[in-house]
């Protein structure tokens, strides 16, 4: 058995993990062409490196096909209910920090908080006759942000990119989406909401509750959870 | 736990009970169109209900309750007046607790009938009485109309009782919206600016999306003729806020809402019905003296019933869910009737909680 760890497949959310475990004395990389995703650790024995997308991380913990997973706290959230249940929070890794928020046409001057936000749904409703459209890939996350705030008369409509774009496209009057400048809302005529912060995210290590783990595996991430206590070696 | 054939055999059972006091037995699909389910209860029914969908229908929800579509039924063919039954699974997608059962099967007994509003809810009330009469279940009533009757009695502008209105099953939005309208929350800084700027519109930016600058400009309008009128009436608010807290056996109770009618005259109607309502509880056998009446019942879980609410709960068994619930839904038949409506009461009965409960006696 070998100690299973999950890393994003690509871009910057690749290269920031590599540096993490790099200065804990890990040594991830890719190995064979620019193109296989096939990996190898370094530094401790008895680990594998599994390069996937972010997005399938927390599906592969929950399975415990992983044991070890690299992914952002929103996509935690989003994908997995009662996830403390299945997974431990081991770092917040400092990096990917993006935040979902809800945001509006800045030419809403007269919505600016939750409490706005429910009284306009109620006046499109009445005057367009459907629900006010509120673009996003994070439905449950949105979903149950609203519901706790009391907010009615919207429908979540999904949008797996260009969020942003789609109340200009007129598919949407609202989008709930992540932000890390708020520069992309800005160039696209929107701004968030005063009280409208549903989740702040960062990329995250995770441990799977529900893998199997041998004698070997508990011994390699005896290791390595000490090489991440100690922190980052002085460079 | 019980086995499905015996959750089905005491379905059955019950649902022949229903059916000896005239109920004619009704079959709804499973598969109900998501987009009616969505436009009566909003995005929230999408953490209670399955959702699936195919290319040709669209979205699809596994029926999460038989109500919807019976009153449906009725409104397009039913003939007047009309009792019906039915039993089968309804499912609840479970996010929050493993324990709850995502599938179970409910037996319900609705009434359509104008004659006798309250001969009919004493009707369900004491029918589901009997059928749970061995199982010492505490029996929870309430009437949502006499809450709703107060807030349009309201001397206030009639936005702020629509908005209350709007929120009456959501107690936490529309505690906050009370406390906006009586002034005890301040104006929010951002609000006080727009209502002070010379022009709103400023820094606007771009005009983009369906919501256009005239629909902003009139609910700008509402909010200066908000800021305009006095915060609510102390006596009336006081009486209201006394009388969502309203709760006790049903005579006391009921004394405890006469006194606050002085502020609240708009309850009156309300409270006549209740107190017929009892009446008729009382000819059918009920002992009314004692049954718990709470002025809040239902508030929170039956958002489509406008008027007498009842659930029975086994007491010390807080993990468990209600055995029954029903109530009055008037406003549904009107909403799903296309310009009609009726006067409709009903409930539902789990089988299989019964036979949980009775298996531990």
């Amino acid at each position: 058995m070998t100690l299973k760890l999950g890393v994003p497949s690509k871009g910057r959310l690749m290269e920031k993990t590599f540096d993490w475990f790099a200065d804990r004395g890990v040594a991830l990389s890719r190995t064979g062409s620019d193109r296989e995703y096939a990996g190898a650790v370094e530094g401790i024995e008895g680990i594998a490196l599994v390069l996937l997308s972010a997005g399938e991380v927390p599906r592969e913990l929950a399975a415990g096909r992983i044991h070890l997973g690299v992914t952002g706290t929103d996509l935690i959230h989003e994908k997995l209910a009662l996830w403390e249940r299945q997974l431990t929070e081991i770092a917040p890794m400092g990096f990917g920090h993006a935040d979902l928020v809800l945001a509006v046409p800045r030419l809403w001057v007269d919505v600016d908080t939750l409490d706005d936000l429910d009284a306009a749904a109620a006046a499109f409703r009445d005057r367009h006759g459907y629900r006010l459209r509120i673009a996003t890939k994070y439905h449950r996350l949105t979903r149950e942000f609203l519901q706790g705030a009391g907010v009615a008369d919207y429908a979540l409509v999904d949008s797996q990119g260009a969020t942003e774009g789609t109340v200009k496209n007129e598919t949407a009057e609202v989008i709930a989406d992540i932000t890390s400048s708020g520069e992309t809302l800005r160039a696209n005529h929107l701004k968030i909401l005063a009280d409208g912060l549903i989740l702040q995210s960062q990329a995250t290590l995770w441990q799977s509750r529900v893998a199997a783990y041998a004698p070997e595996d508990e011994a390699a991430l005896a290791q390595l959870l000490d090489r991440i206590a100690g922190g980052a070696a002085a460079s | 736990m019980p086995t499905r054939a015996e959750v089905l055999a005491r379905a059955a059972a019950l649902r022949e009970r229903f059916e000896r006091e005239g109920a004619l037995t009704v079959e709804t699909p499973i598969l109900q169109p998501a987009e009616l389910l969505l436009d009566l209860y909003g995005e929230d029914i999408r953490a209670r209900a399955y959702v699936t969908s195919d290319a040709l229908r669209g979205e699809q929800m596994l029926r999460p309750d038989f109500t919807v579509p019976v009153v449906q039924m009725h409104m397009a063919q039913g003939a007047e007046p009309a009792r019906y039954t039915y039993a089968g699974e309804v499912f609840r997608r479970q996010e929050h607790d493993a324990e709850r059962a995502n599938e179970y099967v409910q037996v319900g007994y609705e009434v359509f009938d104008r004659t006798d509003v309250a001969a009919a809810d004493a009707e369900v009330f004491a029918l589901f009485a009997e059928a749970l009469s061995g199982l010492n279940l505490r029996a929870a009533t309430g009437d949502i109309g006499i809450l709703m009757a107060a807030v349009a009695g309201l001397d206030t502008t009639g936005a702020r009782k629509a908005a209350l209105l709007r929120h009456i099953w959501r107690p936490r939005r529309f505690r906050a919206l009370i406390d906006r309208f009586a002034g005890r929350t301040p104006v929010p800084p951002t609000r006080a600016a727009l209502l002070a700027a010379a022009d709103p519109f400023a820094d606007a930016g771009a005009d983009i999306g369906v919501r256009t600058r005239e629909e902003i400009e009139a609910r700008i309008a509402t909010l200066r003729a908000d800021a305009a009128a006095p915060p609510l009436d102390g006596a009336q608010l006081a009486a209201l806020e006394t009388l969502a807290e309203v709760r006790g056996p049903a005579p006391q109770a009921l004394a405890r809402i006469e006194a606050l009618a002085a502020d609240l005259p708009s309850i009156r109607p309300a409270l006549e019905r209740t107190r017929a309502r009892l009446a008729a509880l009382d000819a059918r056998g009920i002992d009314t003296a004692t049954l718990d009446f709470e002025a809040s019942y239902g508030r929170t879980s039956m958002e489509y019933y406008d008027g007498f609410v009842f659930g029975f709960y086994a007491p010390g068994r807080d993990d468990l869910p209600a055995v029954a619930t029903g109530g009055r839904y008037d406003a549904l038949t009107r909403r799903l009737g296309n310009g009609a409506e009726i006067p409709a009461v009903g409930g539902v009965l789990r089988p299989g909680l019964m036979l949980q409960l009775e298996a531990r006696s």
